[in-house]
């Protein structure tokens, strides 16, 4: 692999041939074995179940495998369960932490560093530290089984990460906004909320996209806390169409297809902002 | 409480306000506390939601995690409804039982070492795929932009889906990569069903999923290492492996520092891949401590809730030891995180 450094601008024409067709070849290789779990899965779902085991790329393209998991399995309500919950999650996890990651951007404040250091542990608690209390004060209040229990468990995921991020994205916000503000006689309520949070628009849609994106694909306590068909998000949906039923690679590869699609697309678009977010908010912490 | 007099500018400004207004009280010095409170009460308020957040749905289970792993508290004796009765819960307290039952066992051990197996091997090989691909990527090449999207990709799908498309590829009586290997007149590998094939497969899965997060931060670390430092550099006469050593290494050390902590923690604690590829077997050969505290409390019966907090506490406390020691590193070395 090619470990020599880059100069941010090699002239182009100084390459040898060759060292081009190895990083060309590199980059191909790399490439295919990136893209082709996800592209496979994909041509395998629009192929009829019964081909599903074979390597051939087509065969007979067909839909039926989206109509079956559709008509005939709950998929749509795992979908609406996951969305309900995904969504509530982000919306409550941003609307709480938007203040915070502004107080600890701006504010010098006895117990500031006490709180990062709090907002930086929380995301290194394991799954297994939280569950099983969490589980039992769920179970204690009825919410087992309940989209509400999921949301308040995953608040404990969002609000830490939320808040951390957002103080990386006020961080890129220039001080002398804030100054001008206080010029013109706004309390530091004011400054946040008509002149800061309108610029750090983006900052919010990203940390909100992140966090859809974690409740989204939390696999842990969505399998302990829901069970029963009505009440599982797709991640406990998809593993039923592994585990009771033998292997349904038809529908799986279908449902595999329906839930990947809408969140790489968004994610792509995103995806340059995320890094600024967790590599800045990190760093600068 | 400590009181910051140095204030920054607009906490200062919102401090001066409440000076001037406080001077209303009849002379006599207003305490510490209320003169913080005074001070610093817009900071306070801000962060408020937060605090009650993380201190009632995350502070109090914590709590009564560490306390449920100082008690023998399974399925069978916590507090729990049956149809219209309550049961209370009956679990006695038994110290440090439970952490010394962990801690000599053989099981917790031997896990742990697989664990640290597990985490090295997945970040070291995620950092150095990173990075070299991220290298590659900064050069100016044909096709740049097309190729990062593609690298990308792993990132994007979300976690779980990617595990269960690796799972139909590693199938062994139907999986592609079998039939691949059958192809060309090899026998089927039990990539699943072997201890050894399994520990590969699962490290294999997670390299993939986290090569493309290591590769972006990496890539936004190169781009902000000034070209100049390598237009001087090769004037002096330095090679292509002198720059890389001397300037691209040293560019990119905060933001190689942040990702490896990062990858290191998510690695420990990634429950998805070991939980929906293998289930931690076979047997429990890959069974990693998170996945193995998850089966206390929800795959065996009795539920052992108490071995189970066990396993998480000493969780993160090995997580805290490693982020603590790796920060005085650090500090060591000069780096300001």
């Amino acid at each position: 692999m090619v470990t020599t450094a880059a100069p941010n601008a090699p002239v182009r024409g100084r390459r040898s041939p060759l060292a081009s067709f190895g990083l060309h070849a590199t980059l191909v290789v790399t490439s295919v074995i990136a893209v082709f779990p996800v592209l496979w899965v994909f041509l395998t779902s629009i192929k009829p179940a019964k081909y599903a085991a074979t390597t051939d790329f087509f065969k007979e393209t067909t839909f039926e495998n989206y109509s079956n998991l559709l008509d005939d399995t709950p998929f749509l309500t795992w979908f609406g369960n996951s969305l309900l919950v995904a969504g509530l999650t982000t919306v409550l996890g941003v609307f709480v932490s938007a203040t915070t990651g502004y107080a600890v951007s701006r504010f010098r404040f006895p117990g500031k560093r006490g709180l990062m250091w709090t907002l930086l542990v929380t995301q290194m608690f394991p799954v297994a530290v939280l569950i099983v209390p969490i589980y039992n004060i769920m179970a204690g209040l009825g919410l087992l089984n309940e989209p509400a229990g999921l949301v308040i468990t995953y608040l404990t995921i969002a609000v830490p990460f939320c808040a951390w991020m957002m103080k990386g994205f006020f961080d890129t916000i220039p001080r002398e906004i804030d100054e001008s503000g206080q010029v013109d006689g706004l309390t530091p309520f004011g400054t946040f909320w008509r002149l800061i949070l309108p610029l750090a628009r983006p900052g919010l849609a990203v940390t909100a996209f992140y966090s859809f994106i974690t409740a989204w694909g939390e696999v842990a306590y969505a399998s302990a806390f829901m069970v029963g068909d009505e009440n599982l998000t797709l991640a406990g949906g998809l593993q039923k169409f592994v585990n009771q039923y033998g292997a349904q690679w038809g529908p799986m590869t279908a449902a595999s297809v329906l839930i990947a699609i809408p969140a790489a697309v968004v994610f792509l678009f995103a995806q340059r902002h995320l890094v600024t977010g967790v590599s800045a908010g990190a760093v600068k912490g | 409480m400590a009181v910051h007099t140095s204030g920054q500018s607009v906490a200062k400004a919102a401090g001066d306000d409440l000076t001037r207004g406080r001077s209303r009280d009849n002379g006599t010095p207003p305490g510490r506390l209320r003169r913080a409170l005074g001070t610093h009460w817009y900071a306070w308020t801000m962060v408020a939601p937060v605090v009650i957040v993380i201190g009632v749905i995350i502070g109090y289970p914590l709590v009564r995690g560490v306390y449920l792993s100082l008690t023998d508290a399974n399925e069978r004796n916590v507090a729990r409804s049956i149809g219209v009765n309550h049961l209370p819960a009956t679990y006695e307290f038994v110290g440090l039982d439970n952490y010394v039952d962990a801690l000599t066992g053989n099981q917790f051990l031997g896990t742990l070492g697989w664990t640290l197996v597990w985490t090295v091997s997945c970040v070291s090989v995620t950092f150095g795929l990173g990075l070299a691909l991220a290298n590659v990527l900064n050069r100016r090449i044909a096709g740049r932009s097309v190729y990062r999207m593609l690298l990308i990709l792993p990132w994007a799908v979300p976690g779980f889906v990617s595990v269960f498309a690796w799972r139909f590829l590693y199938n062994e009586d139907n999986g592609l990569l079998n039939k691949i290997l059958a192809g060309g007149g090899i026998d089927a590998v039990p990539w699943l069903n072997d201890p050894s094939w399994a520990k590969l497969s699962v490290i294999a899965v997670n390299v993939w999923l986290g090569v493309p997060f290591m590769m972006v931060a990496l890539l936004g670390g190169l781009q902000s290492i000034p070209g100049e430092l390598y237009e001087a550099a090769e004037m002096d006469g330095a090679n292509a492996w002198q720059r890389f050593r001397h300037i691209t290494m040293p560019g990119l050390r905060s933001v190689s520092s942040t990702v490896i902590l990062l990858s290191t923690i998510w690695t420990f604690n990634m429950f998805p891949v070991i939980f929906l590829l293998t289930r931690g077997g076979p047997g429990e050969a890959t069974q990693i401590l998170v996945t193995q505290a998850y089966k206390f409390s929800f795959e065996i019966s009795p539920r052992d809730f108490a071995q189970s907090s066990t396993w998480g506490v000493l969780i993160l406390v090995l997580l805290m030891i490693f982020a603590a020691v790796y920060r005085r590193v650090l500090r060591k070395q000069g780096e300001a995180w």
